[in-house]
């Protein structure tokens, strides 16, 4: 079983469509969606859950006004600036160190379990997909990326699926290094725009830092050719492969409103290029492992 | 007045609105605060001033007044500290310093006084002006997690007496908050499909919940469906601009040029946004 996670460094360059796609192309796999704050994919594949999970992570400061002296020793010590000047607890701003409990002399502050999120299990009529959703503003979403990996890799290994394919976040933080670790590669869907480029790179050295293959797909590639080839060379330079380049089309804009994939109704052209990816993306995946159990 | 500007959604076009906002506001402070990818400045194109890292304390143990007791890693909440047999055999804690939040808890619990706090660098504030525009932006080392805490510092270089734009991250977890909170206005930006309403409902529900007042910005208008507009009606959200689709724009944002100073009519658009967002503030100032 092979993971692979979609990933892009600046948000909205396609990694949902092409996360969608990819659940239509690949046979044998299931599907999680790392982007707990913000997921997507689920508007494509319309799951039908079938586990629901609480997700409770950290905690959080609570004062008993009541047995409060006002002493305000928990307002001094406390470096995140979650006690207002008024004693109160900012849940927003606290990060759940309960260093503010441990020094109020009166025992007036209790450390109170986070309820952050829920996650599911679904199917779909691409077969089974781990999904989840923090709560608005909340934290700890490296964790629950965590959680859903976990259990989609213990449904991918009792289901004998051949690959885990993962929509990953935005970004570089916490809940994309949680989406991440573990994985066989990283495709980077990119964008031909400079902050597209920017962005890539990072994720380029992200990769590198936790030692993972990272294969390029630039998608809308025809908005700018020229800008395209330099985040190619860029990637060659960088030991990045080349996986495909997908066309600009307004049936995948057409695609996206009417909740299907890409696969079920954009144009040939760009059927054709997400297949094209995949076919690369997978021949090097497994010819990469094939050539590390002979070196085994 | 600080603006922020933001959205569930990534790459609905924050940093355009941001960047184009700021060149027709005048004297203004620029602030990006996505910290992970930071962008504005390809737009921008400040002249660059200065640069300086930003440090967070790390716990360091003095071995020799250590007794490994193992407080430190019982009161660390981020598991941030081991205690495990050294080479002696005696317990000596492990700091793991990617894992900590910089809470002081075990220096101030410590019952030996055995460890004192060091910095470690978490990223750069780079600061540069361009015309009337003065810029920082963070930039979060590659592997770090601790955003919220760099874009507080680059927060802290808002201007109190004048205007302040600040360009979020994307999402809806603990960076965006870090961005938005305590501003006077946040504009959302959003495109018209199925995600970016899905995701524009959910950063409504957390602006709510902060009670900063707020509009919407429709970007690549005409793309997708009117779920988007109907949403805004329904839930009475202004819609303060739209900005068509059109090619010529991706052109333009994907070679790195703003569309103020590309075109009259985009101008006379980032004007009128500008405008929108102080009446609207306006006028929930008056309600409240």
């Amino acid at each position: 079983m092979k993971q692979i996670v979609v990933l892009s460094g600046k948000g909205g360059t396609g990694k949902t469509v092409m996360t969608g796609a990819l659940a239509a192309f690949v046979d044998n796999k299931l599907l999680v969606d790392c982007d707990v704050d913000a997921a997507d994919l689920h508007l494509l594949l319309e799951p039908e859950i079938i586990e629901r999970h609480e997700f409770r992570s950290g905690h959080k400061a609570c004062i008993d006004s009541g047995a409060c002296v006002r002493c305000a020793r928990c307002f001094e010590v406390c470096r995140f600036g979650a006690i207002t000047k008024d004693l109160q607890v900012d849940p927003g701003a606290c990060e759940g160190c309960g260093l503010c409990a441990r020094l109020c002399p009166v025992q007036a502050i209790r450390m109170a379990e986070n309820m952050c999120g829920e996650w599911f299990v679904s199917r779909t009529r691409f077969g089974t997909m781990v999904h989840a959703r923090l709560g608005a503003g909340e934290e700890n979403s490296g964790k629950l990326v965590a959680r859903i990996r976990q259990r989609g890799k213990e449904l991918a290994i009792a289901g004998k699926r051949d690959w885990v394919i993962i929509d990953g976040p935005p970004g570089i933080g916490c809940p994309v290094m949680a989406s991440l670790s573990g994985v066989d590669a990283v495709l980077l869907v990119s964008e031909p725009t400079c902050s597209g480029l920017h962005d890539a790179a990072r994720v380029i050295d992200l990769g590198k830092h936790f030692r993972i293959p990272v294969l390029l797909a630039v998608n809308k590639w025809d908005i700018n050719p020229a800008v395209t080839e330099t985040i190619e060379r860029y990637c060659l330079d960088n030991g990045v492969a080349i996986a495909g380049r997908v066309p600009f089309d307004r049936s995948v804009v057409d695609c996206v409103v009417s909740g299907k994939t890409v696969m079920e109704g954009a144009a040939e052209v760009v059927k054709s290029a997400v297949a094209d990816v995949w076919q690369n993306l997978s021949q090097i995946v497994t010819g990469a492992s094939e050539r590390n159990k002979e070196a085994v | 007045m600080i603006i922020a500007v933001a959205s569930g959604k990534g790459g609905t076009g924050k940093t355009t609105v941001a960047v184009n906002l700021a060149l027709v506001a005048g004297s203004v402070c620029l602030l990006d605060c996505d910290v992970e990818e930071p962008n504005a400045h390809l737009f921008l194109k400040p002249e660059w001033r200065e640069e300086t890292p930003v440090t967070v304390p790390v716990p360091e143990v003095d071995v020799s007044r250590c007794t490994g007791c193992g407080e430190c890693a019982r009161v660390c909440a981020y598991h941030a500290i081991a205690v495990i047999p050294g080479i002696d055999k005696n317990p000596q804690p492990l700091v793991f310093p990617h894992l900590c939040h910089a809470c002081g808890a075990c220096s101030l619990l410590c019952p030996t006084g055995a460890i004192h706090e060091n910095r470690r660098s978490i990223g750069i504030i780079q600061k540069g002006t361009r015309g009337s525009v003065s810029f920082a932006h963070g930039k979060m080392n590659v592997g770090e997690v601790l955003s919220p805490v760099l874009i507080r510092r680059v927060k802290e270089l808002a201007d109190s007496r004048g205007l302040t734009i600040i360009d979020a991250p994307p999402g809806t977890s603990c960076p965006v908050v870090a961005a938005i909170r305590g501003v006077d206005f946040c504009l959302m930006v959003t495109e018209p499909t199925p995600f970016g309403l899905h995701d524009l409902v959910l950063a409504v529900a957390v602006v709510r919940q902060m009670k900063i007042p707020f509009g919407v910005v429709i970007n690549r208008a005409g793309l997708g469906n009117d779920a988007v507009e109907n949403y805004c009606r329904v839930e009475h959200i202004p819609v303060l601009a739209r900005i068509p689709f059109a090619r010529e724009i991706a052109v333009c944002y994907s070679g790195g040029e703003t569309l103020v100073d590309k075109s009259l009519a985009m101008a006379g658009l980032f004007h009128e946004l500008y405008k929108n967002i102080l009446r609207v503030k306006d006028e929930t100032d008056r309600c409240s």
